[in-house]
Order: C-alpha cells, then structure tokens, then sequence
C-alpha cells in the first residue's frame, strides 16, 4: 500500500495517571514493538481505555513519559500525534457521509480532494463496504458503522492504531468475520495495533503478544501461549483461562528442575523455565496446572516418570458435550478443577471414587503473587 | 347487557377523540392567525376618506397600498432600518450567545468561576420585565452622555437576545457527545478546525433557531427600544406614534410582507430539513 512511515516502537516509561482519588495507571511501562498486533487484556476498570487515552493524546501521564521512536510525545495534543483511534462508541461524524468520516484524516493532512477519493475508494474496498461512500452514517448496520471507524482511522497508515473493544457490539458472527478481517488488514497494511479486549479467545487467537494489566500494573506480558502456559502471576494464571493453584514452598534447583513442597507433604516437579522470574529458593510461592493438563487414573496404577501427582475423590462429576468436567477433592481439602475431552474414554470415573490426578511436569508452573511484576520490558 | 357496557367506552371515546382533538386545534389555530388575517385582509382595503389612514370598514379591494409601499417617507426609513438593526443585532447576539452557551457547558465550576452567578444573570436577564430594562438603559446612556440611536439602540437589543441564544444553543449542546470532537482531534484537525468542522455544524440548528428568534425579538421590540431610540425610530416605535394620528395603510402592506417572508423562511426550512433526512 505505498508509502507508509515505517513504523516505529512505542514506549511508555514509567506512566502513571492519577485521577482525583483513583490511580487508573500505576508505574507503567511498555515497549510496544513496530508493527506487531498487541492486545491489552484485563478486568473492567483496570486502565486499559486510560492507556489508550494516554497514548492518543486525549489524557495527559501525571507522571512518566512517552515515546513514539526516540520522539518524546508525552504533551502533544492528539492532532499532533501520528496515531489514530478507533473508538469504542465509533464516534463517526453523523452530518458527513461515509466518504467524507473516511477522507477527514486525509484532507486534514492536506491529501488533495482527487487522492484522498481514490484512498478512500481503496479503504472501502479494503473494508468490503464499496458503493456505500455516499451514505450518511446513521443509514448503516452496527457492523458497518463498525469497519467505517477502523477504515477512517487506517486510512492514515497512522504510526499507532488504538483500538478501544471495537467489536463489543457485533454479535458472534460478525465478530469472527470481523477478527480475520481485521488479521488481515493489519498484516497487510503493516501498521501497529493495540488492542484492547475483554473477549480472551479474541486476544488469544489474533495477538502477536498479550498485556494482562491489573489495577494499573501490567501483570503479565508474552505472546499467547507464553502467557498462557507459563503465566508469572496468580492473577494472570486465573485471570485468563482457568488454573488450580496450590500454595507450597519453592525448594532449590537440582538439574534445571524445581520441587516445590505443598500442604499434606506432597512434592510436585517444576522446570526451571515454567517458574516466574525474581523467585528464589524457600520463597512462598503458589503452583498450578490448567484443567485441561490432568488426566484422571484410577488410583492403583503405578507412577509415571516425569509426572506429577495428587489423590482426589471425585465430588462432582458434569458431562457439556465436548468434555467432562470433574470437580476433584484433594486430600487438604482443595477442590482441583479438571477438564477432559470426550473421546470415549471407557474409564469416566463417577462421583465418590477415588482417583489421581497426574500431569506432565512441563506443564506446572510457579507463578509469584500479584503484584509483584518486577522490572516489565525486554 | 356487562358486555356492552365494558364495549360501551371504547366505541365512544374515538369518535369523540376525532371530533375533539381537530376541534380544539383549529379553534386555537384560528385564534392566532385572527389577527393576522385582519391585517392582511385590511393591507387590501380601499380608503375612502382620502387621508392617508387604514379604515376598518371594507370598502373594496385594492392594490394600492402595495403600489404605493414606500409612499409614506417616515415609515419607509423605520422599516429599513428595523430591518438593518435586527439583522446586526441578530448576528451579534449569536455569536455572543453560543460562546456564551459553549463555556457554560464545556467548563466545570472549578474552571469557570462565576459560572452559577452567568447562569443566574441569564436568567434574570430573560425573566426581568423590558420595560425595567428599557427605563434603566435610558438612564445608563444618559448618565454616559451617549447619544441615544442606532448604536443604542444595537446595545439594547443584544443585549436583551443575548441570553436567548445562549439558552437555545445551550439545550442543543447539551447531548452533544465529546468524542466526536476527541475523533476529529484524534484525525489530525486543531481545536479551531474541529469547532468549525464538527461542533459548528452539529449545533447548528441551535444557533440557527436562536439567531432567528433574536432577528424577531429585535424586529418587532417596542418597549426597550422606545426608550432608546431618541429620533432614530425603528418600525413598532413609529407605528406607535402613528396610532393617534392614523395608521397609513403601508403598515399592514409591510406587517403583511414580513409576515409572508417569515412564512417562506419556515417553509424553506422544513424543505431543506426534509431533504437532508433522505
Ligand atoms: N476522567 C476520569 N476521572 C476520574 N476517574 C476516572 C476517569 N477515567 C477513568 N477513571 C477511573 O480510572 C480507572 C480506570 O478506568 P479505565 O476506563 O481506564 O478502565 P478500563 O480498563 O478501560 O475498564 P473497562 O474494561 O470497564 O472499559 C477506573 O477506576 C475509572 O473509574
Ligand atoms: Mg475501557
């Protein structure tokens, strides 16, 4: 698509925004790397629109700074910021016609009449909406109105696009549409996108790298399956997906392996890889496994090397479909969530028997508490 | 016999409705354009008497008086100038009320002082009876030695639709969504670009609705203006002086011209707004 800026890296040193009593951003610091699709991923009110905010220029850090490559933007109001935003609400202008929300970044930047048309007409080609340049905004469906926003704000091959839950309001089927659209422009248009969500799968599957941010701390940072599968906090670990996390104490390191010591004298083996950073050995830690790792044996079989293992009594035992997910009692009174798949196991174990959960040890992890992401960027 | 009277109501009350309702809007209809109607009609009356005075009697249609539209000099020059006063006078207030009435919405207490005692002082502008208005603004000029015509009587009438604008483009601005304007910032356009570009035309209809009721307000004020016109008499000040000797015919045929121009204003409007909605 021609001559767009390469992008750069954004970065947020030490961002902090405070509002009359609430800390939105807390002590924030991001590399946003050019040219990659970063989600933002947290609970409701945690600092993600406020980030974004920040980023766009609309709200100022109380402290901390920003930078688009080595071009420090922290006070620039946002006309003078190469990054455009696509709003939640969508925040078309409703007295213009579609070709003219498109063309208004364009003609701003002093794009003449002609070209700016011809941009637009390929946008609109881009977004699948082509011959609906002359409607007024209000004449369109939700999920028009929707890929309007994103072609207005993509136009400008901006150095940054902010995307703010831009799919919150289409139903399931539009969104999926919409995903591998989105997927697609970006990788061919090459331009950086963050990316807030509350639709876990969604960052899952579109993501280069994930941001789970908590309280206005960023509590988790990788590409999907690192945080999913080696997630650093307890927060994280539960927060996206689901895990079952046992508190213990970290032994030492023999040979790239950790054991860690849980309640009731049981050791479970760690690799070294799956344990967070900062932690050392004897700290309080909490250990955990995703549902989805277990299997259930009945408890006579003999030990498998390179596994761990607990004993359980099965307390609920529910059939969805797809799987089977059990409800597992562990001998200190913690109740272990498993899921497995419905392929015909002959052996579904039932309410009341007793069974032991075993995992690959590559599939443990140490998370530390939340809260305690230390030093964030690479 | 319990089914009928459980139907009974229903069958009644619609043709009641019917019959009501258009009465009741027609009667009212009829009762403000009365007095139009008589000063249209009366624009086309012979006069008989050979004075230059509108009689009440019909006598016969005529043209005449519209032939003759400018024949009476002291009216003609009240006319124009009325004209001039409210047209200034209209442009002014607006653009004094709707930036009155956007930093009474955009700014918070904290950032506005004296933002509550503006919003007293707009209403007690538009609640305070004109001819206390009239009388104290005569004395103001007099106290400043300023000589009293055009240029007072401009003052008078902005500042008397000033807080009327305000107050319409204010209910306009109201559900005005921010982000609107955060976008057009967001798509590169500086805060003056954004007001002319998005705010601007969005609150349009406010400004355009207060423009026009200050141009009327103005047109025909008499009471403050009475006070502050000295010589320089706009069209109600001299029609009033004109009642105890005769109204000249001319002032129906310009009461009828205003009237019509007003008419053709609003009909455009409701076009224009009809077309836009397609
Ligand atoms: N203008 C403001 N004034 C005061 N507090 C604010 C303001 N904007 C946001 N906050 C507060 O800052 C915190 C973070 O808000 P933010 O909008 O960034 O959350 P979020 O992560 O986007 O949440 P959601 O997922 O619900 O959109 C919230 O506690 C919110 O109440
Ligand atoms: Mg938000």
């Amino acid at each position: 698509m021609g001559e767009s800026p390469a992008p750069v890296n954004v970065r947020l040193v030490n961002v902090t925004k405070q509002f009359a009593e609430v800390r939105a951003v807390d002590n924030l610091s991001l590399d946003i790397r050019a040219g990659e699709f970063l989600s933002l991923l947290g609970p409701s009110g945690c600092g993600k629109t406020t980030t974004l905010r920040m980023l766009g220029g609309f709200e100022e850090p109380s402290t901390g700074s920003i930078f688009f490559g080595e071009k420090d933007v922290t006070g620039l109001p946002p006309y003078r910021r190469d990054v455009n935003t696509v709003f939640q609400s969508y925040a078309l202008f409703p007295h213009l016609s579609v070709g003219d929300n498109i063309a208004f970044g364009l003609r701003r930047q002093g794009v003449s009449k002609a070209d700016a048309a011809q941009r637009v007409g390929e946008m609109l080609e881009l977004v699948d909406l082509a011959g609906l340049s002359a409607r007024r905004p209000a004449a369109l469906s939700g999920g028009q109105q929707q890929r309007v926003a994103l072609a207005r704000a993509l136009v400008n091959r901006p150095t940054l696009l902010l995307l703010d839950e831009p799919m919150s309001a289409l139903d399931a089927k539009l969104r999926k549409h919409m995903q591998i659209e989105l997927k697609r422009i970006q990788s061919q248009v090459g331009i950086t996108f963050l990316y807030v969500t509350h639709d876990q799968e969604e960052a899952l599957t579109m993501s280069d790298r994930i941001v789970v941010m908590n309280q206005g701390r960023i509590e988790g940072l990788g590409t999907p399956r690192e945080v999913y599968e080696r997630p650093q906090t307890d927060f994280v670990a539960s927060f996206l997906g689901a895990s079952n996390l046992l508190p213990g104490i970290l032994g030492s390191a023999t040979q790239g392996y950790y054991d860690v010591e849980v309640t009731g004298g049981h050791r479970l083996r760690v690799a070294a890889a799956n344990v967070a950073e900062g932690l050392t050995a004897s700290s309080a830690v909490q250990v955990g496994v995703r549902p989805e790792k277990i299997h259930l044996v009945p408890s006579a079989r003999a030990e498998e090397a390179g596994t761990n293992c607990l004993r359980g009594v099965v307390r609920v035992a529910t059939f969805s479909g797809v799987g089977n997910q059990y409800l597992i009692l562990s001998p200190d009174g913690r109740d272990f969530t498993v899921y497995a798949q419905n392929i015909g196991d002959a052996l579904a174990p039932r309410t009341g028997d007793e069974v032991e959960m075993r995992w690959p040890v590559e599939h443990t992890f140490v998370v530390r508490p939340s809260g305690t992401m230390t030093n964030e960027g690479e | 016999m319990t089914d009928q009277i459980a139907t009974t109501p229903l069958r009644v009350a619609r043709p009641r409705r019917r019959f009501w309702l258009p009465l009741y809007s027609w009667l009212l209809i009829g009762y403000l354009v009365l007095p139009i109607g008589a000063m249209v009609l009366f624009s086309f009356n012979r006069v008989l008497t050979g004075l230059p005075q509108v009689s009440f009697q019909w006598n016969g249609f005529t043209t005449q008086w519209y032939q003759q539209w400018s024949q009476v000099p002291g009216l003609t020059a009240a006319f124009w100038l009325s004209l001039r006063l409210a047209l200034v006078a209209a442009l002014i207030s607006t653009v004094l009320g709707t930036m009155l009435a956007l930093s009474l919405v955009r700014y918070s207490p904290r950032e506005f002082r004296g933002k509550s005692f503006v919003n007293q002082t707009l209403f007690m502008n538009i609640a305070a009876p004109e001819i206390v208005m009239g009388a104290s603004l005569l004395g103001l000029f007099a106290t400043l030695n300023v000589a009293r015509g055009f240029t007072t009587l401009l003052l008078t009438h902005v500042a008397f639709s000033i807080a009327y604008v305000a107050v319409t483009v204010r209910a306009r601005l109201s559900g005005f969504d921010r982000t609107l304007e955060e976008a057009a910032g967001d798509l590169g356009s500086s805060p003056f670009t954004t007001f002319r570009l998005v705010t601007l035309p969005l609150i349009m209809p406010g400004v355009l609705a207060g423009g026009l009721m200050a141009f009327a307000l103005s047109l025909d004020d008499f009471v403050a203006s009475n006070f502050v016109s000295g010589s320089t008499l706009p069209f109600p000040v001299w029609v009033y002086g004109a009642t105890r000797v005769g109204i000249p015919p001319q002032v129906f045929v310009l009461g009828t011209v205003i009237f019509s121009l007003g008419l053709a204003c609003a009909a455009l409007s409701v076009l224009l707004s009809r077309r836009s909605a397609n």
